[in-house]
């Protein structure tokens, strides 16, 4: 045992192992060649077509995006890269929206006054919660401006038209998640807003109480329909302020995400962004 | 391929069996548990304020009176005519304002954006585009007037006649 005990170098050859370089090529070596790496990156860095393709296919997070694009897909002229800034600005108000979310409290009797902490007193809360505000302002424009681009360019066209319905539930998912934001601040803007909103889901076709078709379904009546289902009760309030949290920051994110996974796969497999016409 | 192991005598394989009794059961527990789900969004108990309120007794109220008791606590009037007497909701049937009782003018008149609607709710001026709400009224154990705001009765369903849109006394 103490025979195999690698002997400790000198400073002179460390010294001399450092200057050639041949120290950290070793460690580059020993990292390379380690479980760890070759586990996480299961394939090397050699810039050839068929590692290109590899390096992207075997990563589950890369995979979502084409192994190759057009170049006419690279022209912003073309995309206006709508759909990516909209992205972008959705992974932004996760990440704000995460961090103000270990301020903030939706319960009545705190929710305003967090806010208010939040703005005045938390450091970097103002920064936190104006970004979170403007890239969902953002957002909206953004997100109206890609099915913009999209209509423009004809690109809902089959093979496409999958793609294009995923994007109009990709729409109103953005604007629901606007519209249940809105609330969280709790103030009188918030309240009235939201109360003019809700309001208009007594008028929802056969689960409104004041909708259309209300008399063909069974127990249809203000305590038991859309809107109160919506908002816990007859009036925005506490519930309403806890329905609309749970909705804005687990239930529509959730679904939502999941729908631009399916999203931008579909791109690739559509045969990637359309062709200039 | 072999039928070896299909029955002749039965409606189904063993194996269609098990697969529809385990479909079944799968989509026989979502089914439930949605149902379940959209029952739990509905709570029991509503911590928020009773629709239903006592509004005095009858005599309270005189002929030919727009009470505006109620106003303010209830968004209420409560009116009495010669044959009894009926609860008008105070909100603007346009864009959801209270108006206000001119007792003068014998009008109910709605500051935002200046409907007007007679004595009874009806409207005929402004941009208003129906009637004013009326409001389930009964008469309680006690003699005292009750009234629910949760129960609306509407003009334009030709609702005003129904039995609890109006107290005869």
């Amino acid at each position: 045992m103490s025979a195999k005990k690698p002997a400790i170098p000198s400073l002179a050859t460390l010294v001399e192992k450092i200057k050639s370089g041949e120290f950290f090529e070793e460690i580059q070596k020993q990292v390379l060649s380690s479980q760890i790496w070759t586990s996480t990156f299961r394939h090397g860095y050699a810039d050839t077509p068929r590692n290109r393709v590899l390096q992207i296919a075997s990563n589950v997070w890369l995979h979502l995006h084409p192994v190759k694009i057009h170049r006419h897909a690279l022209r912003i002229k073309f995309t206006w890269c709508m759909g990516g800034i909209t992205f972008l600005l959705f992974l932004s108000t996760v990440v704000t929206g995460v961090i103000l979310m270990f301020y903030y409290r939706p319960v009545g009797e705190y929710a305003y006054f967090d806010m208010k902490y939040l703005q005045y007193d938390v450091p970097f809360g103002m920064l936190m919660r104006n970004m979170h505000r403007w890239a969902a302002h953002a957002m909206v424009i953004t997100v109206w401006l890609h099915m913009f681009r999209v209509f423009l360019t004809g690109s809902y066209k089959p093979p496409r038209e999958f793609n294009w319905v995923i994007g109009v539930f990709l729409v109103t998912f953005t604007l629901l998640l606007s519209f249940t934001g809105y609330l969280l601040p709790w103030d009188q803007l918030a309240m009235w807003a939201v109360t003019v909103g809700t309001n208009m889901a007594r008028a929802t076709p056969f689960l409104g109480h004041e909708g259309p078709f209300q008399e063909y379904v069974f127990g249809v009546s203000p305590r038991y329909d859309a809107r109160s289902a919506l908002i816990g009760g007859s009036i925005v309030g506490p519930p309403a302020l806890l329905r609309f949290y749970v909705l804005h920051c687990i239930f529509i994110p959730l679904v939502a995400g999941a729908l631009m996974i399916v999203h931008f796969w579909r791109i690739r497999k559509d045969g990637g962004i359309s062709g200039p016409l | 391929m072999t039928k070896k192991d299909e029955a002749k005598d039965t409606i189904w394989s063993r194996r269609d069996f098990f697969s529809i009794a385990g479909w079944g059961s799968f989509m026989a527990a979502l089914g439930l548990s949605g149902a379940f789900f959209t029952r739990l969004l509905f709570p029991r108990v509503l911590f928020e304020p009773s629709p239903i309120f006592k509004a005095g007794l009858p005599s309270d109220y005189t002929v030919g009176e727009v009470s505006t008791k109620f106003i303010k606590d209830q968004r209420v009037w409560i009116v009495r005519d010669l044959e009894g007497i009926y609860v008008i909701f105070g909100l603007c049937t346009h864009l959801g304002c209270t108006p206000r009782w001119l007792n003068t003018e014998a009008k109910y008149k709605c500051p935002c954006h200046g409907s007007g609607f007679t004595k009874e709710g009806m409207h005929f001026e402004g941009p208003a585009p129906r009637p004013l709400e009326r409001l389930k009224i009964e008469l309680g154990p006690d003699g005292q007037i009750i009234i629910d705001k949760s129960k609306k009765f509407l003009w334009e369903k030709d609702e005003w006649g129904k039995p609890g849109s109006k107290l005869f006394v």
